[in-house]
């Protein structure tokens, strides 16, 4: 789950993470009264899950109060890449000496959380890596015994030359590690943290992103959610307890498990159509789940034909089955559905499904066919 | 004949009493998988269908029963508790079928099974069928039979997919692994290759893999450099966009890395059989028998 800046950066501070004073405001006039309070020249940042917001005009600086609820008023509302803007974040225009790049992420290979450090900060980290990996120090750290002090200090060592500034960033990354691991963070990122002329070490931008399994233990975090930046079918996905990525194609897929999900989109690529979406129904799937499946995709303008695909093991077929009933008496479907389902109950499936005047397949190639064929013919 | 289980497999199921334990519990019976015990803390002394003796924990059912293997359907909650139990028992194989587990217990939980000399498969994975001898998990039986072929995977009903298309063109199964979708796992594609590298029963192995992470690049080099066996490989994810989580926890693009153009890629240049649809399974492994 991603988290705004304005969220992360008070995780950093009630670890004790130095900052810049900040605060985040929903309108034009709570911006002028934070700048306000701040004094001085401000950056009103808007608060959206998405990179870029620098190039897209939702960071710009404010010489005063007046003109921080000027700008505030216009990137409020805005929409960087198709997510719109409800709040923004003001903070002091910092006097920057220098800026490093300080993360955490949970590394697959080394199974562990790895640091990666770089005095090269400010700048997307992936194109450091790429371009200069010598500016880059990485560093696994073993979860039982946590960020050991010398560890701090060569992470701390390899950023800067100065040993106040060192020691403060020795502080600084042990109170990263507390937040990623006391939060269940997949990736905990201070970017850029700056010196400043007066020689102060501080986290200009934080970012989080907590581990989706932490939720069910952790509701203090899972109240950290903004749905209003998401989009709404994926909310609404969620609530069911579907899994549901919006894509730009014209093919409807209901699908049960991840893997055969994205198999099934690839397959729908294959000959030749575009899958709209990702969505996966789950395990011990209910009739309700497929219901809340077929309104949430046929919801969705550009969707031609939809397809179902099922592979009963936990998932009865039946139950599908039933739930396409119940869907398509409570309301219209006006697309073209191609059905397939084998296994667990498939027989009962088959009757319930002949019920209601529709055909079920057992094959997946030549159901996808048809489902391509259905949406050319339709679009 | 097969990797990880069969005939000689005492298992104990972890969470017996609970919906998804009893009623999977029942399936691995009925397929004659040697069910020796169930662990409920609260509900020892009990019987599960009136044939499983139930313990209060893992090290009694492994005391009085000989348990060697553990399969866990507890909760997301309580699963790390359920591997540490289960290792620090001694159970030598332990498979977590739990869909849920925080990333930050595992980062504890894969070191500890490891010192213990314990394999752990999963968590958020099917489990392993060794058809005609043993089903851990929950892979239908109905669609597998034995024979030749050994099966790794990253999914669960893609894996069924597969293994359908093999039975149907009358193309058994040595072993089939799920090895889960998590970024976490205890037992990854090279774990699994080398079993079936030094399995004498295993004459091809098919390898089901997806976008996210670079296990399949490792395992695609392994095989270069350690596995004799013909090799067919499938990525799940060619349209899956950057940045999102495809459903599996582990299923993502970050960055730039863990596309499948890398992933197939990597197959290639190790002399995989590439499947770019689950149907071309059948000539791969025909070709290659």
């Amino acid at each position: 789950m991603n988290i705004h800046e304005y969220q992360a950066r008070a995780l950093l501070k009630a670890a004790g993470v130095p900052m810049f004073e900040g605060d985040v405001a929903s309108t034009p006039s709570e911006a002028e009264a934070i700048a306000r309070r701040i004094g001085g020249t401000v950056v009103v940042k808007a608060q959206v899950h998405t990179g870029g917001r620098g190039k897209a005009g939702g960071v710009k600086l404010a010489a005063n109060p007046a003109e921080a609820a000027d700008v505030a008023s216009r990137i409020l509302g805005m929409t960087i890449n198709g997510l719109t803007v409800h709040k923004v974040l003001v903070v002091p225009a910092a006097d920057i000496a220098t800026e490093a790049y300080v993360g955490l992420i949970m590394d697959r290979e080394t199974q562990r959380p790895v640091f990666m450090v770089s005095p090269a900060g400010g700048i997307d980290i992936e194109e450091v890596a790429a371009t200069t990996p010598e500016k880059i120090l990485r560093l696994p750290v073993d979860p039982v015994y946590g960020l050991l002090p010398h560890q701090a200090y060569t992470l701390a060592f390899f950023l800067y030359r100065d040993f106040a500034h060192v020691k403060a960033a020795a502080r600084i990354v042990e109170q990263l590690y507390r937040v990623f691991s006391e939060n269940g963070a997949s990736l905990a990122e201070i970017n850029p943290l700056v010196t400043t002329p007066d020689g102060r070490v501080l986290a200009l931008d934080a970012k989080v992103t907590v581990d989706d399994n932490e939720l069910e233990r952790r509701p203090d975090l899972a109240l950290l959610r903004d749905e209003s930046a998401e989009n709404p079918a994926e909310v609404a996905a969620r609530r069911a307890n579907l899994t549901f990525i919006k894509l730009d194609g014209n093919v409807g897929c209901i699908v049960n498990g991840a893997g055969l999900a994205m198999a099934t989109m690839d397959l729908v690529k294959y000959y030749g159509g575009d899958p709209a979406n990702f969505l996966d129904i789950g395990g011990s799937s209910s009739p309700d789940k497929v219901v809340a499946a077929l309104r949430i995709i046929t919801a969705d303008p550009n969707v031609k034909a939809i397809l179902f695909n099922i592979f009963g093991g936990i998932t009865r077929t039946d139950d599908v089955a039933n739930g396409i009933k119940t869907a398509l008496a409570q309301f219209p479907v006006k697309v073209p559905i191609v059905v397939r389902l084998t296994g667990t109950n498939e027989r009962e499936a088959v009757q319930i499904l002949t019920g209601i005047g529709m055909k079920a397949l057992n094959d997946m190639d030549e159901a996808v066919q048809q489902v391509v064929a259905a949406a050319k013919e339709a679009a | 004949m097969s990797i990880f289980a069969d005939h000689s497999t005492r298992l104990v199921v972890q969470g017996i009493t609970g919906r998804d334990g009893s009623f999977h519990a029942r399936q691995m019976v009925e397929y004659g998988t040697n069910v020796v015990a169930g662990v409920t803390p609260g509900k020892g002394g009990q019987r599960f269908d009136e044939k499983v003796p139930v313990y209060n924990t893992v090290a009694e059912a492994v005391r009085e029963t000989g348990a060697n293997a553990s399969v866990i359907y507890v909760p997301p909650a309580g699963a790390a508790g359920a591997v540490y139990e289960a290792a620090d028992a001694g159970i030598r194989l332990i498979i977590c079928i739990t869909e849920g587990v925080p990333v930050m217990d595992m980062t504890r939980v894969l070191p500890f099974v490891r010192a213990r000399g314990a394999r752990l498969i999963g968590p958020n994975c099917p489990g392993l069928i060794t058809p005609g001898s043993a089903k851990i998990g929950i892979i239908p039986g109905n669609i597998c039979m034995p024979g030749r072929v050994g099966l790794v995977s990253r999914s669960g009903t893609l894996t069924y997919e597969v293994v359908n298309h093999l039975t149907r063109a009358g193309i058994g199964q040595s072993t089939c692994v799920g090895i889960g979708g998590d970024p976490l796992i205890g037992t990854n594609f090279i774990d699994v290759l080398r079993a079936f590298q030094d399995d004498p029963d295993t004459d091809a192995i098919v390898l089901m893999g997806e976008i996210g992470g670079t296990d399949e690049q490792k395992a695609a080099e392994f095989v270069t450099q350690h596995v004799t066996k013909p090799v067919v490989g499938f990525i799940a994810g060619q349209t899956a966009p950057k940045g999102r989580r495809m459903g599996h926890a582990g299923a993502i693009i970050s960055g730039s890395s863990g596309t499948a153009e890398e992933k197939l890629a990597a197959f290639a240049a190790a002399g995989f059989g590439i499947m770019k649809r689950p149907l071309d399974v059948v000539e791969l492994v025909k070709e290659r028998l």
